[in-house]
């Protein structure tokens, strides 16, 4: 089998797709990141091997998410690209037409506006954590409920309660107020993907214009509460597409198949750098006031990759780029 | 006396030139940094915005060079930056620093208020010299913008990475190296050499206009030297502000004829913003205006974290986005602000602008 490998390594989550050639996603693997990149990608590799048959061969690779220059060395990719992109061309290849683009993921929440199959507008938010899968993880273990559940009791409410979502502080102080009062646990909840959303669309979202058909990715998106409160603050549709979680990924592998269209062979080291000992360091350079932290990666001790340094002094001395790829 | 003055990009070579031309001794700020922005934070109320802080940091690092007198611009409201040097000082004095302060409000009427402020700190220069002296730091602005433009310009084409801020940075030395007048024709020239060795190829590059804060527009360390990564990324860049134009602008009352004028930009700026809203605000509506009708691809803003003309500004761009067929992408700076968020959000942003035009 030939294919294209797609890889997005988040700070939560290390996802990998193999797509065949007819951008079919034959195996995906979802990881969690736990502040070690190399070794969930490394261990995602080793899974993938596993999984396909023994001829396949891989053609292209693309890498994505905010570890995704690591990833890029690491594994040897043709493209490397930013999640805006891979997320949007990921959406439109399996939701022709899609406009609009919600994207809660465990860390970062993104609006992606899209015309004509144009990315045109888009908006991120990283700075707090209100709305992203990681407080609501947090909330269903405070509720002793497990997250899978989450979702379908919430879907169980009928008069949601109204929580304040403002900030993921207010939400829960005041979720704990309204157990008190002796709300019932699906309304809680419910009320609780309510408040998510308004604050989504109040921040994120904020003066962009929503249209159908609407796409709802990313890890939250197996939230049904989610679902249904976004299709009723929007007063649309809201498609959740079948590999909804790991579509950074399905991005890279498309724009990896998009690259390689023209021919040339593809830059991946192979399956067996699941074994090699990669390092990341870093260290903090003392040569001007800026103090950088240069970030330095080791293939069996040896220097491959350096970056994050203003100056080009130690980025440059190698010959890589971190915007060459 | 011992005079420094905040940094804003290469602003430090045109004011050295100037001042040592009138034999006045100067402390040149080490270049803005990380440490600057701490020291600053560290001591600035938390929501003064990003040039406040730098500002003090410069002057805290001054001192320790033996710095003893801080020249700095006042200005006019609704903008912050006119009580700025009140406040800086201010704060300096608190923390025990002996400064003395000479604001330079921008002239109201005509230059003649400008030149005795200069004068002052000068003492004993006749009028005369310190015309010269002025003349001498402007043209080096003028040398210092036009090589940041060809720069912009080679990076995005250029063969082999990192060639063009390599020559860029030799020829600032034959700039900054010229100390007088009669000097600087042969530095151009010198210059000119020195740049026509960078080896380019023609290829597809987008453009991009980068409007906003005059600041963060201005010096690198604040905006992430946005202009060398847009370079990296294919991009020729056009700034909506260079020193030159400003000073010509707001010093010179625009006396220089033939330079890009703010006043073509406030004027452009109607109906997206019909009047002045202090700082730049009006200038970067109009300047976005001016870049669609030129037919560049995307428009970058620029501004430091609470910087109110900018949030007019802002608030104003998705209108004349839509209206004007022109991406626009806001990017906002502080002393929390991140590089990886940064990166992610301009790689998008040229993506989208690339794949509009259809040169991936
Ligand atoms: S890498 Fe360059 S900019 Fe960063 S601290 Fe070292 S010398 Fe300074």
């Amino acid at each position: 089998m030939k294919g294209y490998l797609g890889i997005d390594v988040g700070s939560v989550s290390t996802n990998l797709v193999f797509m065949d050639e007819n951008g079919k996603i034959r195996e995906a693997i979802y990881l969690r990141t736990r502040g070690q990149p190399i070794f969930a990608l490394q261990e995602g590799l080793r899974q993938l091997a596993e999984r396909l048959p023994a001829n396949t061969i891989v053609r292209g690779v693309g890498t994505t998410g905010s570890g995704r220059f690591l990833a890029g060395i690491i594994a040897g990719a043709d493209v490397v690209k930013n999640e805006i992109t891979s997320h949007a061309v990921a959406a439109s290849t399996l939701v022709p037409g899609v406009q609009t683009i919600l994207e809660i993921g465990g860390q970062d929440s993104k609006i992606i506006i899209l015309r004509n199959g144009v990315v045109t507008d888009f908006a991120m938010n990283t700075v707090c954590a209100a709305g992203t899968g990681s407080f609501l993880d947090q909330q269903a273990a405070r509720l002793n409920i497990p997250i899978e559940d989450f979702g379908e009791l919430a879907l169980k409410s009928t008069v949601p309660v109204r929580i304040a979502g403002r900030c993921a502080v207010f939400a829960e102080s005041d979720m704990i107020h309204k157990q008190q009062m002796g709300y019932s646990l699906p309304d809680i909840l419910a009320g609780l993907c309510e408040a998510l959303v308004r604050n989504y669309l109040n921040n994120v979202g904020k003066g962009k214009e929503i249209l159908p058909p609407v796409v709802f990715q990313g890890g939250v998106a197996a939230n049904a509460g989610m679902r249904r409160a976004f299709e009723q603050a929007l007063g649309l549709e809201v498609h959740v597409p079948p590999h909804y979680n790991v579509m950074g990924a399905v991005g890279a592998a498309l724009l990896a198949r998009e690259k390689m269209a023209g021919g040339g062979t593809s830059r991946f080291r192979g399956f067996g750098v699941a074994k090699t000992r990669f390092k990341a360091g870093g260290f903090e350079c003392e040569n001007c006031p800026n103090l950088c932290e240069v970030v330095e990666i080791t293939r069996e001790g040896e220097v491959i990759a350096r970056w994050g340094d203003r100056c080009g002094r130690w980025s440059g001395s190698l010959g890589y780029q971190e915007n060459a790829v | 006396m011992k005079v420094t003055f905040p940094h804003m990009g290469h602003m430090w070579i045109c004011l050295s030139a100037m001042l040592e031309y009138l034999g006045v001794e100067v402390v040149v700020p080490p270049p803005s940094s990380k440490r600057t922005l701490t020291l600053g934070a560290r001591h600035a109320p938390e929501f003064a915005c990003l040039p406040l802080k730098l500002n003090l940091g410069n002057f805290m690092e001054a001192s320790e060079l033996g710095a003893d007198t801080i020249l700095m611009a006042g200005g006019c409201g609704p903008c912050r930056f006119g009580y700025y040097a009140q406040v800086e000082h201010a704060i300096l004095e608190d923390l025990g620093y002996k400064y003395r302060l000479v604001v330079m409000e921008p002239p109201q009427k005509h230059v003649g208020e400008l030149l005795s402020k200069i004068k002052y700190i000068t003492g004993h220069s006749s009028w005369w010299e310190v015309v010269r002296g002025i003349r001498f730091g402007y043209q080096k602005a003028r040398m210092v913008d036009e090589l940041e433009r060809q720069a912009n310009y080679l990076r995005p084409r250029e063969i082999h990475r990192g060639s063009t801020d390599k020559a860029f940075k030799r020829a600032l030395q034959e700039i900054i190296a010229a100390k007088h007048p009669r000097d600087l024709p042969q530095a151009g020239e010198r210059v000119r050499k020195i740049m026509a060795q960078v080896v380019i190829k023609p290829r597809p590059v987008l453009r991009v206009g980068i409007v906003g804060e005059i600041f963060t527009l201005l010096e690198p360390f604040a905006n992430y030297d946005l202009e060398r990564r847009l370079g990296y990324l294919g991009v020729e860049t056009d700034r909506s502000i260079y020193l030159s134009e400003w000073i010509n602008d707001h010093l010179f009352l625009g006396l220089v004829r033939g330079l890009r004028s703010r006043k073509e930009a406030c004027q452009a700026a109607p109906p997206y913003l019909n009047h002045f809203v202090g700082g730049h605000g009006q200038e970067t509506v109009g300047s976005t205006v001016m870049y669609a009708k030129q037919g560049y691809d995307g428009v970058i803003q620029l501004l430091p974290f609470t910087c109110m003309p900018e949030i007019v500004a802002h608030s104003v761009l998705p209108r004349l986005s839509t209206e004007l067929g022109i991406p626009t992408l806001t990017i906002t700076v502080d002393e929390q602000s991140g590089e990886a968020g940064l990166v992610t959000r301009l790689e998008a942003f040229i993506d989208l602008l690339a794949r509009k035009k259809g040169v991936v």
